[in-house]
């Protein structure tokens, strides 16, 4: 085992066992804790995928903004469902079934891929550099990125509106 | 050296666990956590295709980009909805904010 | 190649060839050398973060025209070793209706969010941790790390005061993020890079970037404060209003750890405005001898936590909205407004030699200063005739 097996292993492991307590754990702020160790662990996949740059801005993003105000929105709320009555709706079986399914679903058709056990090439090129060229070139992804940001704005917006009180 | 395959098996048990988590959960908070979940799935595929794939080719890694953005937005909005919900019904379990159901 | 012109390489050879002389294998016994480097390192923060407990008493003394400690060891720079002691000995409390786990993950997240940041510190030519291209947003990163403490610290708490100090610590270092990142894009720009050992490189041959952006630095200082929560933003402790703010119920060790963390933090942040604006370990003879550039570097961070402290007790605290018009109504377009006149003026002139450069670009960082006083004048007059028309 090298260093990088190591490394990924452990953070599967960490990830899985870290969404597992997402889904099931009662006390909300603690849900979003482990959302927050969730996202560092991707973070860790992301840096050992050579993507240096997502994974530094998954946490400036992820673990800055998002779990912060997911932090802030369960202390806003009250704790109206109590320790006492359960977490999950009366259809939460069916709910385990389809996404048994679904993820079975995602595996088989995965494995049917022909680059399924593929190893990595080599990189080429600078890719935090070709990231920015693409991000930002006519013939490359400028539209989508442009849109990007007018959706955040839309976001911005809708939110300053729904929840300023008249 | 860790196989793509090793990657698509994260990434699709990480999709289910999301997805349990939107549909079964009652509060309307920890029904939007199940949904970043689901969004970290997606990147993690977007990321490791781009890796495994040309590398040249930056289309996985921008897709990621917008995928946060798409993140940062839908979280800013929903937890928006949500709180504007409980103001008014001083209640956010998705179960019981079914005024618009007949 | 000796030690004096590349310690660390010679280190990592010498201890190479003794542990594959133990039959170890070559990349087992690289592993194990780089995690004792990591442990060397943070052994050496955490040796000179004891004396910055010192360095701190003893400049806030100065400013405060008193003596400081001066009764352990010459010059009382033996004192922080009885603050341990004491800090150790202290009962250590983890509140009834307290979050356990959460209250005690909180101050080690805090310090470690600190300690993250020296792996991209550059301290030398060919001292360094990591030579990251993302440095820059690292060091962003890692300070929502800090955040997420924080608030893990005022939750689990539960305490009024701890909650309202974490809500106040939040809103400061999320508002202040955007002009701290804004401000990074400066030296960004001007040197094409967001490694910090490439921004270094760049500042080689005497221009710093100090002269080539002054108002970026001085913005760069301001946000650095606002997200170490020092006075005047200190907000989030607020001794005489909500007592000490998120650490309120910790003791013993555990407030000390907040405590280390941030004295590191201010330090730390003194060494990043050294390596942004100040040459980093630029100096003479510093580029044949890594350890006199270490040593340049340890001076300019000394000098940049210097004037951090020199800040912190000379101005006292604002309010909370003050706070954050001040960020979002001045603090935050001046920082775009300058990220802009810098990157068109970097265009233009980065073509012509350094004589025209560099007094190019002070002299549109000094309009840009200029024009914002002018709006700012324009402003209070304003506001004194509405005032004065009532």
């Amino acid at each position: 085992m090298t260093a990088e097996q190591i490394i990924f292993y452990i953070a599967t492991g960490f990830i899985l066992v870290s969404a597992l307590m997402v889904v099931t754990t009662r006390n909300l702020i603690h849900a979003a804790l482990w959302l927050v160790a969730t996202l560092f662990g991707v973070a860790v996949v992301y840096a050992t995928l050579d993507a240096s740059f997502l994974a530094v801005v998954q946490v400036v993003v992820y673990i800055g903004a998002i779990a912060i105000m997911f932090v802030f929105a369960v202390m806003l709320t009250k704790r109206n469902l109590l320790d006492h009555v359960p977490q999950t709706n009366a259809n939460w079986p069916w709910a385990a079934g389809i996404a048994a399914l679904v993820g079975a679903g995602l595996l088989y058709t995965a494995s049917q891929l022909t680059t399924f056990g593929a190893q990595r090439p080599a990189l080429s090129g600078d890719s935090l550099m070709n990231l920015g060229k693409a991000l930002v070139s006519p013939d490359a992804f400028v539209l989508p990125f442009e849109a990007a940001s007018i959706l955040l704005l839309a976001a911005l917006v809708g939110a300053v509106y729904l929840v300023n009180k008249r | 050296m860790v196989p793509l395959s090793a990657y698509l098996f994260l990434s699709a048990v990480l999709f289910s666990l999301g997805l349990y988590g939107a549909l079964a959960r009652k509060n309307a908070i920890a029904i939007l956590l199940g949904v970043e979940l689901m969004l970290n799935a997606v990147n993690i595929n977007l990321v490791s295709f781009w890796r495994y794939g040309e590398t040249a080719q930056m289309a996985g890694q921008v897709f990621a980009v917008i995928v946060f953005a798409v993140a940062a937005a839908e979280v800013a909005v929903g937890l928006a909805l949500i709180i504007n919900i409980y103001r008014r019904r001083n209640n956010i379990n998705a179960d019981e904010i079914d005024l618009m159901k007949w | 190649m000796n030690f004096w012109t590349d310690p660390i390489h010679v280190i990592y050879q010498g201890l190479m060839q003794t542990f594959t002389g133990w039959g170890m294998a070559a990349d087992v016994a690289g592993i194990i050398i780089n995690l004792l480097g990591i442990v060397l390192m943070i052994t050496a923060i955490m040796v000179l973060d004891i004396f910055l407990v010192w360095i701190e008493r003893k400049v806030v003394a100065r400013f405060q025209d008193r003596l400081g400690p001066n009764r352990v060891g010459p010059w009382g720079i033996f004192q922080p070793f009885p603050d341990i002691i004491k800090l150790v000995l202290k009962e250590d409390i983890t509140p009834a209706g307290a979050d356990k786990w959460v209250f005690n993950l909180a101050p080690i997240l805090s310090l470690a969010s600190v300690i993250f940041l020296w792996a991209v510190v550059p301290l030398a030519s060919r001292i360094y941790g990591v030579d990251l291209n993302v440095a820059l947003l690292y060091l962003v990163a890692s300070g929502s790390i800090g955040t997420l403490s924080i608030i893990m610290a005022g939750w689990s708490s539960n305490n009024k005061y701890a909650l309202v100090g974490a809500y106040r610590m939040v809103a400061n270092m999320v508002s202040y993020e955007v002009p701290l990142a804004a401000s990074l894009l400066i030296p960004t720009i001007l040197s094409g890079s967001m490694s910090l050992t490439n921004i270094v490189n760049q500042q080689a041959h005497g221009v710093w970037f100090f002269l080539v952006s002054p108002l970026g630095a001085l913005l760069f200082l301001v946000a650095a404060i606002a997200e170490l929560g020092r006075s005047p933003f200190d907000l989030n402790e607020g001794e005489s209003e909500i007592v000490a703010g998120f650490h309120i119920e910790y003791t013993g060790m555990k407030f000390g750890l907040f405590y280390a963390g941030e004295l590191l933090h201010a330090f730390t942040f003194g060494g990043f405005v050294a390596a942004l604006f100040f040459g980093g370990w630029h100096g003479p003879w510093a580029e044949a001898y890594p350890l006199l550039g270490a040593f340049y570097f340890i001076a300019k961070a000394m000098f940049g936590y210097w004037l951090i402290m020199w800040i912190k007790y000379t101005v006292p605290r604002i309010r909370i909205d003050h706070m954050l018009a001040f960020n979002w109504k001045f603090l935050t377009p001046l920082a775009f407004a300058l990220l802009i006149v810098t990157a068109l003026a970097h265009r233009f002139l980065m073509d012509f030699p350094a004589w025209v450069y560099v007094p190019g670009m002070f002299l549109s960082n000094v309009l840009v200063a200029w024009a914002t006083l002018e709006i700012l004048r324009g402003n209070a007059r304003r506001e004194r005739l509405a005032a004065e028309a009532h």
